[in-house]
């Protein structure tokens, strides 16, 4: 009995100093972004602000316009997130409910299409893009991204399991359609969806490559395009910088703490992929 | 009768309206631009002119006589040999450590998780400022321990496992749920009986838990092997510009990036695209068939 005390303790001692090594250079973030730009260059550096300013944070706000980043990654990742929610839930729905021609080849086409990878076709889908003129507008980014082949296997797998009965009896209750998924399959899937919607605002959030792309104009920029075009132009200004990173980081882990236990699952749900 | 025939119809009205609109989607913006992508990789196509002639397999002979696409291809094996490895050996460590931990188990799993959620770009930048040479954390470290200080990102040798120490410390979290749903799936009864025939702790790890876990470990080296092979938001942010010292952490993406985007050779960078494509596949392939021919028993 001993013996196993002795080893949760060295356990939760070696878990304990691996944590802290995961945690350290957030507290080195928000550190150095309180710190004036003199002490930021001291050697050796100070673990305690000598005084604490918020010089950074005005400048980063100032000069990387970090409300209208703000503003623009909001609205992309929350249209995003309700788009791919309402397709995939409508599409997996059909799938795994509705038997229509065709079913089993278009669903293998769905699934395969997880496999191309995204910088195959991101060039000529830039080209169509431009043709389009969609160019240097959000209509680039959200309408090629309203299918998600994921999105629509999980919920697939969802909706397989609704009980047959329970759609029939809406049938002959008279119930279009539309209404049987709106009414009856969607509600007894909330929390699957909430867990895929969590996943993907999480990517939409931090989705940096098609959007760096896409997007040259400075007042459509999200937050991870303007913080790396500032990142490369004032490359050594380590306070706005990190500032910056703070402020990019912070909603993220204020919707992660609110809602701990629906992240964890949506990650698990991840591994349901093979 | 006549009710169900209707319905049917209804049914198929429904469906038709969402898989229509679907596959339209999945044509415009998946296939056609596959399919235009290859015809482009064919020719000498440009932007300006939109038009192009044949030129066979130009593009890509030009691909294998490009010393900065064969330094780019060995960059991202680099990359993929130093971190797929240490990030699934490390998660299985973590994840049967945590799943031990009793009471702090949840706080653990939260704690490791947290680099997960953040934006790369953001903590790029973050970690760009810890390796810092003259003011960064890490550096401040080696000398006050008395060490001497290192180039990180600065140094040709150092540069890449810079960035995979980047990578671990951000991607490690989202394994270790992984693997601990997969902890969770592994029936307890197996380790009782093993413990009744007097199984110490590594034979019940090595014996039970990793064979048990492997549909897991599977989905996990796979998709990381492909995750790696693709890797582009952290070498572009912590080193920017060509693509490090001496090239080092130019990957296979960047290189089609700045191929593309910011040199506007199209027809190279798509070839580059399937090149990169073809070698996934083909990785991905051999380890399915290597994982289960492996494990059968």
């Amino acid at each position: 009995m001993k013996r196993t005390k002795l080893l949760r303790w060295g356990l939760w001692i070696v878990l304990g100093l691996g944590s802290m090594a995961m945690v350290l250079p957030f507290y080195w973030m928000v550190l150095t972004s309180v710190k004036s730009k003199s002490e930021i260059v001291r050697i050796p550096p100070s673990f305690l602000p000598e005084s604490l300013t918020l010089s950074n944070y005005v400048e980063a706000w100032e000069r990387l316009q970090f409300p209208l980043l703000l503003r623009n990654s909001a609205f992309l990742a929350t249209t995003m997130t309700a788009l791919i929610l309402l397709s995939s839930a409508l599409v997996g729905y059909v799938f795994a409910k509705v038997d229509f021609p065709g079913r089993e080849p278009i669903f293998i086409l769905v699934l395969s299409s997880m496999m191309i990878p995204f910088n195959v076709v991101m060039i000529p889908l830039f080209l169509l893009i431009v043709r389009l003129d969609w160019a240097d507008s959000y209509w680039g980014i959200i309408v090629p991204g309203i299918f998600s082949s994921f999105g629509i296997f999980l919920m697939r797998q969802v909706m397989g399991t609704i009980p047959e009965d329970l759609l029939d009896a809406a049938r002959i209750d008279g119930a279009s359609e539309f209404s049987i998924f709106w009414r009856v399959a969607l509600p007894l899937s909330t929390s699957p969806i909430a867990a895929l919607g969590i996943l993907t605002f999480m990517g939409q959030w931090d989705s940096f490559l098609w959007p760096l792309i896409v997007l040259t104009r400075a007042d459509l920029f999200t937050l991870p395009v303007g913080l790396a075009l500032f990142n490369n132009r004032f490359y050594t200004e380590y306070g706005p910088l990190l500032a910056g990173a703070t402020i990019s980081v912070v909603p993220i882990l204020i919707l992660f703490f609110s809602a701990q236990r629906l992240f964890m699952e949506s990650v698990a749900l991840q591994g349901m992929k093979l | 009768m006549n009710f169900f025939r209707a319905r049917r119809r209804q049914q198929l009205i429904f469906a038709a309206c969402v898989i229509v609109p679907m596959l339209a989607s999945y044509a415009l913006f998946l296939v056609w631009p596959v399919g235009w992508a290859f015809s482009i990789s064919l020719s000498d196509w440009n932007l300006f002119q939109n038009a192009g002639n044949f030129v066979g397999l130009r593009n890509y002979m030009r691909a294998f006589r490009d010393p900065i696409f064969r330094i780019s291809l060995t960059n991202t094996f680099y990359y993929a040999i130093l971190s797929v490895p240490l990030g699934l050996g490390l998660a299985i460590l973590l994840g049967v450590l945590i799943q031990g931990a009793g009471r702090f188990r949840s706080l653990f799993r939260v704690l490791y998780f947290m680099p997960v959620l953040t934006s790369e770009i953001a903590t790029g930048v973050l970690w760009r400022w810890l390796y810092q040479p003259e003011y960064g954390l890490f550096n401040s470290i080696l000398s006050a321990i008395n060490l001497p200080r290192l180039g990180w990102l600065y140094s040709p040798e150092l540069a890449m496992p810079s960035v995979v120490a980047y990578a671990t410390w951000k991607g490690i979290g989202f394994t270790v749920i992984i693997i601990m749903a997969g902890l969770d799936g592994i029936d307890e009864t197996y380790y009782e009986a093993a413990r009744v025939d007097g199984a110490n702790l590594w034979n019940l790890f090595w014996h039970i838990t990793l064979p048990l876990l492997r549909p897991t470990l599977t989905f996990v080296l796979v998709t990381g092997v492909i995750g790696s092979l693709q890797v582009f938001g952290p070498v572009y942010v912590m080193t920017q510009g060509p693509g490090g010292p001496l090239n080092r952490t130019r990957t296979m993406v960047l290189h089609q990036y700045q191929t593309a985007f910011l040199s506007f050779q199209w027809p190279y960078g798509t070839a580059i695209a399937f090149i990169s494509f073809a070698i996934i596949m083909a990785l991905t392939l051999a380890q399915l068939r290597l994982l289960r021919r492996r494990w059968e028993y």
